[in-house]
């Protein structure tokens, strides 16, 4: 007999249930669906290759939260989240020192190859900030995805903190400006603590090109 | 008040001094290099891939000796001849959305008897080896010159595709923290003095998705799309995107789609 009748809560569970399998059928899938189906795929379609393993499309909480602003300034709240858990990451150099040599800055400024899965994984890699910043007068092919670093030094002054906010810059973008463009260098581990220095020497030490 | 005038346009005078000298070598280097592009369109090399890949699809191959004319790209069997300004597209026979190359493996697979993974063999030609994919990628291609795109999203899975690759343009990962987006999602940007389009806006993906497949100067080889997005993940610094992927698809449908109204001018010559 239940078998054939059902139960008034049953049958009250059905009536609130069928406008939402019609709403379901009719409309699109929700963003969060479409993102969790998003990151599905992606993970089935690369393969390992050279020194760029599937760890790679696994995001960490920033990455995440980024990609869902797609593109756009994340709310003030969460920026502030971004930017704090970001510079709580930063590893400070142990004798307190910024700057190191400015023409190995120059080196690091103009390599592009680094991470990529073609690259010698034994080999240093570059930070490339060429490709979207002005830096040194004398190179003319720059990028404009950053702002021009022409000056950086000798504008906002030789100071110890502002050697120590382009360590920090260097070191975890994401700590000053929550879903930048830059790359986290020393939070991901491309460059090493020395590489770091010299790109800060690059834009700090007066004799730099970048501050002529 | 004079003097003031005076003293502001000696100061101004100074300033565009100072700044005549950068803006000038900018200029220049930029200029060179686009006349150097503009004599580039000059013979395009392209045209030898295309005239290999029409001799190719009429020559009987694979297990079952066929050729690949019978090959339907979306306009029915044996249409060329605008097919790729409407792809990607969803296709019942195989009930998934596909785009030119999975399409292309597709009829290689059931007219020519070829195995799937054999058929996916040489996505890519270099210098060791010749690319039949891209041969056939510049024949149907060369098909659709002067067509004007016009990607449909009737089907859900054509509109799911279009979602996904939306997202995946957005999608942030790898050493570097890069998306798409990080290059292609702003107006007006370069990255050393390549100028990167903004694929997130309708003029910026119709001047690259049109001009796309392209002969690579560089390389010496013609690239398809599926090459271009897999050297772009390359650069992203994440692993390699395989050939026909689904993401490839998604990715491919978001850029023709918002590509659509312009007319296809492919494949072109590059860098």
């Amino acid at each position: 007999m239940q078998r054939r009748t059902m139960k008034p809560t049953m049958a009250l569970a059905a009536a609130l249930a069928a406008p939402a399998i019609l709403i379901g059928c009719a409309t699109a899938p929700s963003d969060a669906e479409v993102a969790t189906k998003a990151a599905a795929v992606l993970k089935a379609s690369f393969r390992e290759a050279g020194q760029a393993n599937l760890d790679r499309l696994v995001q960490d909480d920033t990455q995440k939260t980024c990609s869902e602003y797609a593109g756009k300034v994340p709310p003030k709240d969460v920026a502030e989240r971004i930017e704090k858990a970001n510079f709580a990451s930063i590893k400070w150099p142990a004798d307190g020192k910024y700057l190191g040599d400015w023409k190995n800055g120059e080196r690091i400024a103009q390599e592009g190859r680094g991470m990529q899965y073609s690259d010698d994984p034994k080999g240093p890699a570059g930070a490339n900030c060429y490709a979207c910043h002005q830096l040194a007068p004398q190179e003319l092919s720059y990028g404009t995805i950053g702002p021009s670093l022409y000056q950086f030094g000798k504008s906002r002054g030789y100071t110890d903190d502002i050697r120590k906010y382009a360590y920090g810059k260097l070191y975890n973008a994401e700590a000053y400006s929550a879903c930048t463009n830059m790359p986290r260098f020393g939070h991901k581990g491309i460059l090493t603590e020395q590489q770091i220095k010299d790109v800060v020497a690059l834009l700090m030490d007066p004799d730099s090109p970048v501050n002529h | 008040m004079r003097s003031i005038v005076r003293c502001a346009l000696r100061g101004a005078a100074l300033v565009v001094a100072l700044a005549a000298p950068l803006a000038l070598g900018q200029g220049t280097t930029v200029d060179e290099i686009a006349k150097y592009r503009a004599a580039l369109q000059d013979g395009n090399p392209a045209e030898l891939w295309e005239a290999r890949g029409a001799e190719l699809w009429r020559q009987k191959r694979g297990p079952k000796s066929a050729t690949l004319e019978a090959c339907d790209l979306g306009l029915g069997a044996g249409v060329v001849k605008g097919a790729y300004a409407r792809l990607p597209k969803y296709f019942a026979d195989a009930d998934r959305v596909m785009d030119l190359e999975t399409r292309i493996v597709w009829c290689m697979v059931a007219l020519q008897g070829y195995s799937d993974a054999d058929a996916r063999k040489a996505p890519f030609g270099g210098p060791d080896r010749k690319s039949d994919m891209e041969a056939y990628v510049a024949y149907v291609t060369s098909e659709s010159r002067g067509i004007r795109m016009d990607v449909a999203l009737g089907h859900p899975k054509e509109q799911e595709a279009y979602r996904l690759g939306e997202r995946m343009f957005y999608f942030r990962g790898g050493t570097h923290d890069f998306a798409c987006a990080t290059c292609h999602g702003e107006d007006a940007k370069r990255i050393r003095l390549q100028d990167l389009p903004n694929l997130t806006k309708p003029e910026g993906a119709q001047r690259a998705y049109t001009t796309w497949p392209g002969y690579r100067v560089s390389q010496g080889e013609l690239r398809s799309f599926q090459w271009r997005l897999n050297d772009c993940f390359r650069q992203q610094r994440f692993p390699e995107l395989v050939f026909t992927s689904d993401a490839s698809i998604a990715l491919t449908m978001f850029l023709a789609r918002n590509a659509n109204g312009a007319a296809f001018d492919a494949p072109a010559i590059k860098r």
